[in-house]
């Protein structure tokens, strides 16, 4: 860039910068308490804008007057609602579990009185006397914060917070160095894609730089297609500029002039938020024309994804992009050369560039001096499933599957036994006790026969039927397989039959081999990545839980007691209380009646086995019981 | 062929629409989705008029729009209910909620009921994982969705509609 540019470019920051400073230590050393109200999509769904209505109504009826900002995801999300309260003289103080009674009592007796209600305190944000810190909890020691460090901290709908937390600076600097300099830093730093198949993302950078062909183009894959994962959602409702100051940063690295942020219409606030977050950007300079007075012009758009899976992969991304239906195209070429409109693409993940501000800032040595030899950085899950805290969660690379299950994740819900844990996906796969030593890192879990995916995770327990779960996923993948290729159409549709009718009590032995032979035929035989790994769900479970694909085939029995062709719920006369009655009244399709002697039998011929019947029988009781084969239920008299 | 009333009604709802988008191909699920958006379904007359606009075979419009699972080929009902059928809410239970659902509805996923008052879909993962089994109703998701939650949110549909009969009364 010519060094007129340069000039301008920081002056025309400052005034931003220090306007955005003085807006957040108005907000934070104003002298009145802050209330902090996490309100992403798993808030809100957990009744968040109830709270908050609560806590403006309250402050309202008590004449107070202090700001209320609604935040993102701080990765909580088995304690939402959640509300942070930073009152002078106290710690920030964060409550977990909140409704709209407990966040009047906040206002109350915190905020008008100085009782800080620590019969709800979740943990403070800072270390002090008085309450104790999340740094304390044991989890801290494996986590590490760097792309979820604002997600909960700062209002992702105002611009300011995030450029007083250091926002757009990493952007002033890029301006500042030549492309190639700031190619360099990704490279060195290490950084791999974070979408799933880990191709260093300074490589990529490059071959883009170098390709001929303009305008060139960048997108943020947004598409978070696997079923069972939220980290890019988190992110982008969180603190969507942090992609933004990636994606401006890749556009002057490569010498783009368009970018498009696809983001999948299932994730409404995301939609929202990032939209909003670009025309703020664009309102400062931080986008469009001549950038802060540079000689770079780059513009973003939004483009809503429609609800299809194999449009995460990039050039099916792509064909959606163009108007055509989402069908992945074969690479070579890829996307860095021959792209959108055959231009120049570069594809990074949502999580990939929000990782980019914090390698030019802090540099690539700083960046790299995590995580492990071959996989730099922190690693983002979104943890499901059976397990304790279940959330969002950020530990370096490196660490032990174990460390995030039972240290970050404290564990199995109720006590129950850990059977495997979910990665990847549907391209991923099931791993055993036996596997949770594994560092997390790109190699080892493709090793080990799962994936690193994009960074779901669900935990599973003995409830969890292994067989269920593969048949679970082959029916996702062959409904989502575009048809393109014939192994992936039919491949999987055979594959998901087998299933069907080993989840019925239907399967033959010989059925398990040819489950194998079709995998590998399926995998030789499709193009994209959704054929290639559909087959990894099956192929795993099939080679760490066959003892329970065997007990479906020779026993009809579902050792998990999930599948409900081979199970049945039966109520143990000596058992059931004479006076209760709660099974009968909850049960859906009223199967349930009570015999002469006001003992309660189920209608094998109606129940639908839901389940209601189980939970609704009081615990003192516990008379109601799964039974696998169904033949375990006695004969009526 | 003559044009109903209702079929001339889309086109123009239609137009109005297209006016606002340039004529390239890229905008083609731009469009359709902000005329789902508006119309609540993408009915024959508007895929027509789009093809029109885009200057592109009318089978392609339909191509792309049966591709995609968020486009529907018919009236959406009164409210929208989707159940997650995504990892974590299916290995919790979310097939048992879709089958209270369509129990209690009479109807299968991807249909609305007879009365338009509901129609029923799955959708896969909303992101809100940790409260799985969701149900989201319109628009809001709302988590550990039992079938006993079922007829709960049912309940309350028909006391709203019941006190909304009355107020009008
Ligand atoms: C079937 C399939 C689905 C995919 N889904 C996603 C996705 O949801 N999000 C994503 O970032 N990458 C996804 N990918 C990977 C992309 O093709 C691409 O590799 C990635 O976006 C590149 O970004 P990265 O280099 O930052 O990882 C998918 C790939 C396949 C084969
Ligand atoms: S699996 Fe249902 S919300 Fe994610």
């Amino acid at each position: 860039m010519k060094i007129t540019d340069l000039q301008s470019v920081l002056p025309a920051f400052q005034g931003i910068k220090s306007r955005a400073e003085s807006q957040w230590r108005e907000l934070r050393d104003g002298g009145k308490p802050v209330i902090m109200v996490g309100a992403a999509t798993c808030g809100r769904a957990a009744g968040a804008l109830e709270v908050l209505r609560a806590i403006k109504d309250e402050l309202k009826k008590q004449r107070l007057d202090c700001p209320v900002v609604e935040v993102g995801c701080m990765g909580h999300c088995y304690a939402e609602p959640i509300v942070t309260i930073s009152k002078p003289g106290y710690p920030p103080i964060c409550y977990g579990y909140v409704n709209p009674v407990i966040a009047e009592r906040l206002i109350s007796e915190f905020i008008l009185g100085d009782d800080p209600c620590l019969e709800f305190v979740l943990g403070a944000l800072e270390e002090n006397d008085l309450v104790p810190s999340f740094s304390d909890f044991p989890r801290a020691k494996f986590e590490k914060k760097v792309i979820l460090k604002n997600c909960g901290h700062i209002d992702p709908e105002q611009v300011e917070h995030y450029i007083a937390n250091g926002g757009y600076a990493a952007l002033v600097k890029a301006l500042q160095m030549q492309p190639e300099e700031i190619i360099d830093e990704v490279k060195s730093s290490g950084l791999r894609g974070r979408g799933g198949a880990g191709f260093p993302t300074g490589q990529k950078w490059e071959i883009c730089r170098n390709a001929g062909g303009r305008p060139k183009y960048i997108i943020c894959n947004g598409d978070e297609g696997d079923p069972g994962a939220f980290m890019d959602r988190a992110i982008l409702e969180s603190d969507p500029h942090s992609v933004l100051e990636g994606m401006i940063i890749a556009g002057y690295a490569i010498g783009a002039r368009y970018g498009y942020i696809y983001v999948r219409a299932e994730y409404p606030l995301a939609v929202h938020r990032a939209r909003l977050a670009l025309r703020q950007a664009k309102k400062l300079n931080l986008l469009g024309k001549n950038i802060l007075g540079s000689d770079f012009s780059f513009d973003i758009k939004l483009f809503q994804g429609s609800g299809a899976f194999v449009c995460g992969e990039e050039t099916a991304l792509i064909a959606s992009l163009e108007g055509e239906p989402g069908i992945p195209h074969y690479r070579p070429p890829y996307p860095a050369t021959n792209g959108l409109y055959g231009k120049p693409t570069l594809i990074n993940n949502v999580k990939t560039l929000s990782s980019i501000r914090y390698i030019i800032q802090k540099g690539a040595e700083w960046f790299a001096s995590v995580g492990t030899e071959r996989s730099k950085g922190t690693a983002v899950f979104a943890l499901a499933g059976k397990v304790v805290n279940t959330g969002l969660v950020e530990v370096p690379m490196g660490t032990t599957l174990r460390q995030v299950i039972f240290d970050v994740g404290s564990g199995i819900q109720g006590g129950k036994r850990f059977k495997a844990v979910q990665i990847g996906g549907p391209s991923g796969g099931c791993l055993p006790e036996s596997a949770l030593d594994l560092p997390i890192d790109f190699d080892s879990l493709t090793d080990a026969g799962a994936m690193m995916g994009s960074g779901g995770m669900i935990v599973l327990d003995e409830d969890d039927c292994m067989v269920e779960i593969a048949r679970y996923f082959l029916e996702f993948t062959q409904r989502e397989s575009c048809g393109k290729c014939t192994f992936c159409r039919l491949g999987t549709k055979q594959m998901l039959e087998v299933l069907d009718e080993i989840t019925k009590g239907k399967g033959k032995i010989e059925d398990l081999d040819m489950l194998s032979w079709l995998a590998e035929d399926i995998k030789a035989g499709s193009f994209c990545g959704l054929g290639k790994t559909a087959p990894n769900p099956v192929l795993s479970t099939m080679s760490y839980f066959r003892d329970e694909y065997e007990a479906h085939i020779k026993e009809g029995r579902c050792p998990a007691l999930m599948c409900r062709e081979l199970i049945a719920y039966y109520i143990i006369p000596e058992k059931c209380e004479r006076s209760c009655d709660a099974c009968v009244g909850t049960c859906t399709v009223e199967a349930i009646s009570a015999n002469k002697k006001r003992i309660k039998v189920i209608d094998q011929e109606k129940c639908v086995k839901c389940g209601t019947c189980l939970d609704a029988c009081p615990p003192q009781y516990n008379a109601v019981v799964k039974l696998s084969p169904p033949s375990q239920v006695p004969a009526s008299k | 062929m003559v044009m109903t009333e209702e079929q001339a009604r889309v086109r123009q709802q239609t137009k109005r629409i297209l006016n606002r988008f340039g004529r390239r191909r890229g905008n083609l699920v731009p469009i359709l989705q902000k005329v789902q958006g508006e119309i609540g379904y993408l009915p024959r007359e508007a895929m027509l008029e789009i093809a029109e606009f885009l200057d592109m075979p009318e089978i392609d419009v339909y191509g792309v729009v049966t591709f995609y699972n968020q486009f529907r080929l018919n009236p959406p009902g009164k409210h929208s209910v989707r159940v997650c059928l995504g990892t974590a809410c299916h290995m919790k239970g979310g097939y048992i909620t879709l089958d209270a659902w369509k129990r209690r509805l009479g109807i299968d996923r991807g249909q609305t009921s007879p009365d338009r008052e509901f129609d029923l879909d799955t959708v896969a993962c909303v992101g809100c994982c940790v409260m799985a089994p969701v149900t989201v109703v319109d628009d809001k998701p709302q988590g550990k969705v039992a079938p006993t939650k079922v007829d709960g949110i049912l309940l309350s549909f028909k006391l709203e509609k019941e006190r909304q009969g009355e107020e009008s009364r």
